[in-house]
C-alpha cells in the first residue's frame, strides 16, 4: 500500500466538479505520491484536465455501464481500480454524488470512512481527520486504525488555486463490470423551478432562517429589505416549509451568491448553507447563539435575539436613508 | 408492504453545547433530545406510504435506554411496532459496526424497504444507510425527496446539487436515506399517544445480534473549532447594536 487515490468527479456536462480540483490541492500538499481517478463514458476530457497538474498518474475509468452515474456502478468500478492501486489514503470531494457511493466502496473494503473532514494533520506515521460534529458547533479528530484509509473533504476546506502544475500521463483503463450489478436506473436531471429571481445578480440580500420562527415574521425580513433595497433569501428549512419559494433559497441544493452584503437572519450556518454565500464581500449574521457556526464566516456580528435587533435595525436603516 | 424505519435519537438543535471533562464528548448534563430531524422525516415518508399501500411500519432505533422516549413518539406518530437495540456504550462502533449492527436486526425483520434519515444532527457523518446497504447486499439511493411504489420495483426523487433532481428507479428491498423537508410532518395525536403504550418495544442488545464494536476511525478529541474569521461583534442594547451596523453598513460596506 503506498501513495494517494484522489476520485475526481465528472459532472453530467462531462466537466470536473470543482471540487475535485481542491481535493487533489490536499493530496498534493501531503508530500505522498499522488494519482487521481475519474470514472465515466469518455472521461478522455476531465483526464486531460487532472493530467495538467504534477501527480504519478491520471487513470480513466472508461465503460459503457459507468456513462450514466449509478451508487452501484461507481462502487464495482473504483473497488476494482483500488484492488490494482493498492492506495494508502483514498480521498473523495464530499459531493452528493461521493455521499451517494463513498460509504459503499469503504464498506466493500471492510473500511471506515471519515466523511466531510476540514483538515488533514499528519503525525508522525499516522494522520489525524477534522471534522465537524453537531452542525458544525464542535469539532472532532478522528484516528483511522492502520491500513486503508478512506474520506471525503468538505467544499472550500482547501484552496484550488495551490494547484502545482505539471504534465501526467493518462491511463486509460476498462473495469470490469457486468450490467447485473447496477441495479439502479436513473433518469434524466431535471430543474424544478423556473428561477425567476437571480439572487446572484443581487447586490444586497437579506436572508432569513429558522430562526424566524413563524412564517407571520417574515414581513420583519421584508419590511428590512424593503428598507435596504435588499433581496429576500433563505435558508433551506424555511424553503421547506413553503415559506418562500425554493428559488430564494441560498446553499449547495440552491443558488450561490456573492453579494455586496449578506444579511443573516436567525441561520446557523450549516455548512451546505455556507458554501451558497460564502464568497459574499460583506456578511453581517445575526444570531442568538454566540457559538452559532455563521460568526465563522461573518465580518458583523450581533449576538441577540432577531426579534428586538431588526425593528431596531429597521428604524436605524430608514433615517440613515433619509 | 413491510417497512423498517431506522432512527436515532440527537440533541435538541438548540442545544448549546459543551466538550465534557476528558475531551471526548458532550458534556449530556441538562441536555433534552428529540428524533432527529431527517429520521422524522423518514418516518412520515414510511407513514404515509403505509398509509397508501397497506402493511407495516417499523421503527429501529439503536440507542442508550433513554432512547426509548424517541421509540414511543415513532410509535404514537403510527409505527406498528419498534426495536430497541439497547446499548450505552455506542459510541464506541464505529460507522461500520453500527450499520452492522443495524443490519443485523433488519435482516431478521426481511422488510421491503428500509428508510432512514441521511444523515445526524450530532455526529453527522451521513453513511448509515448506505452502509447498512452495502451490508445487506440491497441497492439503495440517498437524498430522497419522494417515493413511488410500482409493482415490484421503486422510483424515487433524488436531490442533486444547484437546485437539480432526478428519478430513479431500483428494484425491492431497497435502502433509501431521507431528505429534510421532503413532506410535512405530523404530530402525534393524543389518540395515537395512548394506543403507542400497547405497541411492542423488542429490546435487543448489540451481543446477541452477534455484533463486536470496532474502532476503524476512533475520535480521540472533541473541541471547539477555531475560528479563523475575526469577526466584529456589534455590541450594546439592540438599538446601539443596531446604529453600529447602521453605521458600519453606510460607511465602511457603503451598502446604503
Ligand atoms: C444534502 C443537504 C443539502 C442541503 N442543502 C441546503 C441548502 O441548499 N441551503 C440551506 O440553507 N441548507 C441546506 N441544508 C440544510 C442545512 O444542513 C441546515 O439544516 C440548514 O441550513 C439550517 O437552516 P437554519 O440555519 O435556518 O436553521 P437552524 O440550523 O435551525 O438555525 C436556526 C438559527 O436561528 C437562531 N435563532 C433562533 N431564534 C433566534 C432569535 N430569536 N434571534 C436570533 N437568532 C435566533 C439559532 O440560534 C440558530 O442558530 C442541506 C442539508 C443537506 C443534508
Amino acid at each position: 500500500m503506498s501513495g494517494i487515490l484522489v476520485v475526481a468527479e465528472l459532472t453530467a456536462q462531462g466537466g470536473l466538479h470543482k471540487l475535485s480540483l481542491e481535493t487533489l490541492a490536499a493530496a498534493q500538499a501531503m508530500d505522498a505520491p499522488v494519482s487521481a481517478v475519474v470514472f465515466g463514458q469518455n472521461a478522455g476530457e476531465a483526464a486531460a484536465r487532472l493530467a495538467r497538474y504534477r501527480l504519478e498518474k491520471v487513470f480513466a475509468l472508461d465503460h459503457e455501464l459507468l456513462a450514466q452515474y449509478t451508487a452501484d456502478g461507481a462502487t464495482a468500478a473504483l473497488d476494482w481500480l483500488i484492488e490494482r492501486v493498492q492506495p494508502e489514503l483514498v480521498l473523495f470531494p464530499h459531493t452528493y454524488q461521493a455521499r451517494d457511493y463513498a460509504p459503499k466502496l469503504a464498506t466493500r473494503r471492510g473500511r471506515v470512512l471519515v466523511s466531510d473532514v476540514i483538515a488533514i494533520q499528519k503525525q508522525a506515521q499516522a494522520i489525524v481527520l477534522r471534522r465537524q460534529l453537531f452542525q458544525g458547533k464542535l469539532a472532532g479528530d478522528y484516528r483511522p486504525a492502520p491500513g486503508m484509509v478512506f474520506a471525503s473533504l468538505q467544499a472550500g476546506a482547501w484552496r484550488a488555486d495551490a494547484l502545482i502544475p505539471g504534465e501526467t500521463p493518462i491511463e486509460t483503463l476498462t473495469p470490469e463490470l457486468a450490467a447485473a450489478e447496477i441495479r439502479q436506473q436513473p433518469e434524466a436531471p431535471f430543474r424544478e423551478s423556473s428561477r425567476e429571481v437571480d439572487l446572484s445578480a443581487a447586490p444586497l440580500i437579506v436572508a432569513v432562517g429558522r430562526g424566524i420562527k413563524e412564517e407571520s415574521n417574515l414581513e420583519l425580513a421584508r419590511e428590512l429589505a424593503g428598507v435596504l433595497g435588499a433581496e429576500l433569501a433563505a435558508s433551506r428549512p424555511v424553503c421547506d416549509n413553503g415559506w418562500l419559494p425554493m428559488e430564494r433559497q441560498v446553499g449547495s441544493s440552491g443558488q450561490t451568491v456573492a453579494p455586496k452584503l449578506y444579511l443573516a437572519l436567525g441561520i446557523s450556518g450549516a455548512i451546505q448553507h455556507l458554501v451558497g454565500m460564502k464568497g459574499s464581500q460583506c456578511i453581517v449574521a445575526i444570531n442568538k447563539d454566540p457559538d452559532a457556526p455563521i460568526f465563522e464566516v461573518a465580518d458583523y456580528g450581533i449576538v441577540g435575539d432577531l426579534f428586538e435587533v431588526v425593528p431596531a435595525l429597521i428604524a436605524e436603516a430608514a433615517k440613515a436613508k433619509s | 408492504m413491510k417497512i423498517l424505519v431506522a432512527l436515532k435519537q440527537v440533541p435538541a438543535r438548540d442545544s448549546l453545547f459543551k466538550v465534557d471533562a476528558a475531551g471526548r464528548w458532550i458534556d449530556t448534563a441538562d441536555l433534552s433530545y428529540e428524533i432527529n430531524e431527517p429520521d422524522a422525516y423518514a418516518l412520515e415518508s414510511g407513514l404515509r406510504l403505509k398509509e397508501q399501500h397497506g402493511g407495516e411500519v417499523v421503527a429501529l432505533c439503536a440507542g442508550p435506554e433513554g432512547a426509548a422516549s424517541a421509540i414511543r413518539e415513532a410509535l404514537a406518530k403510527g409505527a406498528d411496532r419498534a426495536i430497541h437495540i439497547q446499548d450505552d456504550n455506542l459510541l464506541a462502533y464505529d460507522s461500520l459496526s453500527l450499520g452492522r449492527m443495524l443490519a443485523a436486526a433488519a435482516r431478521a425483520e426481511a422488510p421491503d424497504l428500509i428508510l432512514t434519515g441521511l444523515q445526524s444532527d450530532d455526529i453527522g457523518s451521513g453513511q448509515t444507510g448506505v452502509i447498512l446497504a452495502e451490508v445487506l447486499g440491497l441497492p439503495h439511493a440517498t437524498i430522497i425527496m419522494d417515493i413511488e411504489v410500482h409493482d415490484g420495483a421503486l422510483r424515487v426523487k433524488r436531490e442533486l446539487e444547484d437546485g437539480w433532481f432526478q428519478h430513479v428507479a431500483l428494484p425491492r428491498p431497497a435502502v433509501l436515506t431521507v431528505q429534510s423537508g421532503s413532506s410535512k410532518l405530523r404530530y402525534a395525536t393524543l389518540m395515537g399517544i395512548k394506543k403507542a403504550k400497547t405497541k411492542e418495544i423488542k429490546v435487543v442488545s448489540a451481543p446477541e445480534l452477534g455484533v463486536a464494536p470496532e474502532a476503524g476511525a476512533v475520535l480521540e478529541r472533541l473541541s471547539l473549532p477555531e475560528r479563523t474569521k475575526r469577526t466584529v461583534l456589534l455590541e450594546g442594547t439592540p438599538e446601539q447594536q443596531a446604529a453600529a451596523l447602521v453605521e458600519k453598513l453606510k460607511h465602511e460596506v457603503r451598502a446604503l
